[in-house]
């Protein structure tokens, strides 16, 4: 069970990754701040960086990247 | 002939495309991807078919469902509106060689005027003033020695980018070197192709575009300008015609400039052409569209001719409806993009479900919209949702009935663009028509 889950704001197309080519934003097992960027939401051709509140470790990345996300749906498990 | 046309786009310009396919007692099919369902585009069309998932590479952008959709259902035309396949000379092809009529030019145009550098090329044999700059692409050497000669800044451009995307700005030689190393690989990556150009940048110009139509049958004529300073990153916001800043003597100038370019390139259909005006009255071809495109409705509202209707007859091989004596720019004309967006948030989208809506009316008041009080706005595609577009004897009556259409026109459930272009309205400079392409970027970094 999860202790914290980080969800996007945003209605969109999810991204793991700033482009392509680059490493993603974070991977299951990574610790992480509060204010880092985990990943990109894509709406209306626009993209939005998702950030994190609290800190943790990132227990499951529970949607891929180009995964249709709705606005309040949880990605990321924290523990 | 054509007899069903399959309208290979959404929201308001497919609407707006259906529109004109009824006028001319032409059949329509409606394509859609699964997200929208239930758009106004796919409501209004005599058939309709899903051409995939929401992603546009699954649906709007792939050529092979569209064609697959205008097969199955007997249509022996496609109209791609703008954006999505619309400059694809690719898509062209594979229309005309399934024997499918492209409601455009040929892809051999589209392919010409795609590349920035043999636009400009064109433009220069055929004695269009282009913005000085090099000849073609050139090497880090040559922009470094064009840059000296024109003076700083300038502009490095990819030869294969577009639509804003590409364009950097150097102040001085050592940035420029820096610059030019970097851009390619960008250029490269982004487009497959690191060709680059140098142009000299002009400050506070403005963006004047001239329409054109031409058929088949040796018919070129120019439907007179469009003003489209007032941007934001690069995309328009308001456009107007006439523009503020055109004397008569350059405003015949630069139309007959156009006419002369669409004619060097052997080109059909409706398209556009795009130059920079200086402070001085100078103008230089930047680039051609060739497409219709998203302001079209301002030309079509001080001459009267329907720009859309126009592209079918050519399509179908008929002369134009129209010739150049009978075009006039009657009063005046503006448009504002009405976008899902909130100005006061960094013009961040807002897509959701329209609970109210009440459209203007009225005198001289157009609006192109396919959304309806309980549609639900995706938040896959273009934030652009409504034009709205006033036209009146002169500009003072049209600035008028704009506050009043902006004001009668009410979207609850979203939040738009209204309030910001209401507010624009009170702006000096766009009251008296003075501004220029980087006016409203400064206007709001300020705010």
């Amino acid at each position: 069970m999860a202790d914290k889950t980080i969800k996007s704001p945003y209605p969109g197309t999810f991204y793991r990754r700033p482009s392509p080519e680059a490493d993603p934003y974070i991977s299951e097992g990574d610790s992480i701040e509060p204010g880092q960027v985990v990943g990109l939401v894509e709406i209306m051709k626009n993209f939005h960086e998702i950030t994190s509140e609290e800190s943790g470790t990132v227990a499951r990345i529970l949607v891929e990247s180009e995964d249709l996300v709705e606005a309040g749906q949880d990605i990321i498990e924290l523990s | 002939m054509i007899r069903k046309v399959l309208v290979a786009n959404r929201g308001e310009i497919a609407l707006r495309v259906t529109r004109a396919c009824r006028e001319l007692d032409l059949a329509t099919v409606a394509v859609y991807s699964t997200a929208d369902e239930t758009a106004g585009h796919v409501r209004a069309a005599d058939e309709s078919v899903c051409i995939g998932p929401p992603r546009a590479r699954d649906s709007y952008l792939n050529a092979g469902a569209l064609i697959q959709a205008a097969k199955q259902t007997g249509a022996d035309a496609v109209h791609p509106g703008y954006g999505f396949l619309a400059e694809n000379a690719a898509f062209a092809r594979q229309c005309a060689e399934e024997d499918i009529v492209f409601v455009g030019p040929s892809a051999d145009a589209i392919d010409r005027m795609g590349d920035k550098a043999v636009a400009r090329k064109l433009a220069g044999e055929s004695g269009v003033p282009t913005v000085p700059g090099t000849e073609g692409t050139a090497s880090t050497e040559e922009a470094l020695e064009t840059a000296e000669e024109l003076g700083y800044p300038v502009m490095v451009k990819a030869a294969a980018g577009g639509g804003g995307r590409g364009i950097r700005v150097a102040t001085g030689p050592d940035e420029l070197a820096a610059l030019v190393t970097e851009a390619a690989r960008e250029a490269e990556a982004a487009f497959g192709d690191p060709s680059l150009y140098v142009e000299k940048l002009l400050v506070d110009a403005r963006h004047v575009e001239v329409q054109v139509l031409a058929d088949a049958h040796g018919n070129t004529i120019h439907l007179y300008e469009r003003e489209c300073s007032l941007q934001r990153r690069r995309q328009k916001l308001v456009e107007e015609s006439p523009s503020p800043a055109l004397s008569p003597e350059t405003r015949d100038a630069m139309c007959e400039a156009a006419v002369t370019l669409t004619r060097a390139v052997g080109y059909t259909n409706a398209g556009t052409i795009e130059f920079l005006l200086d402070a001085g009255g100078g103008f230089y071809f930047i680039e051609m569209n060739t497409r219709i495109q998203v302001e079209h409705p301002v030309t079509e509202m001080i001459t009267g001719v329907d720009l859309v209707k126009e592209q079918l007859r050519v399509a179908a091989g008929e002369p134009l409806s129209v010739a150049q004596a009978d075009v006039h720019q009657l009063g005046a004309a503006i448009e504002f993009r009405v976008n899902a967006e909130d100005a006061d948030d960094n013009f961040m989208p807002s897509p959701g479900t329209i609970a109210t809506l009440d459209l203007p009316g009225g005198p001289g008041v157009r609006v192109d919209t396919a959304m309806y009080a309980g549609y639900t706005i995706p938040p896959f595609y273009d934030s652009l949702v409504a034009k709205l577009i006033v036209s009146g004897r002169d500009r003072d009556e049209a600035l008028a009935r704009g506050r009043r259409a902006l004001g009668e026109f009410r979207v609850e459930g979203v939040t738009t663009t209204i309030p910001f272009h209401l507010a624009l309205l009170d702006d000096p400079a766009v009251r008296s028509g003075d501004y220029h392409v980087d006016y409203l970027e400064r206007k709001l970094a300020r705010a």
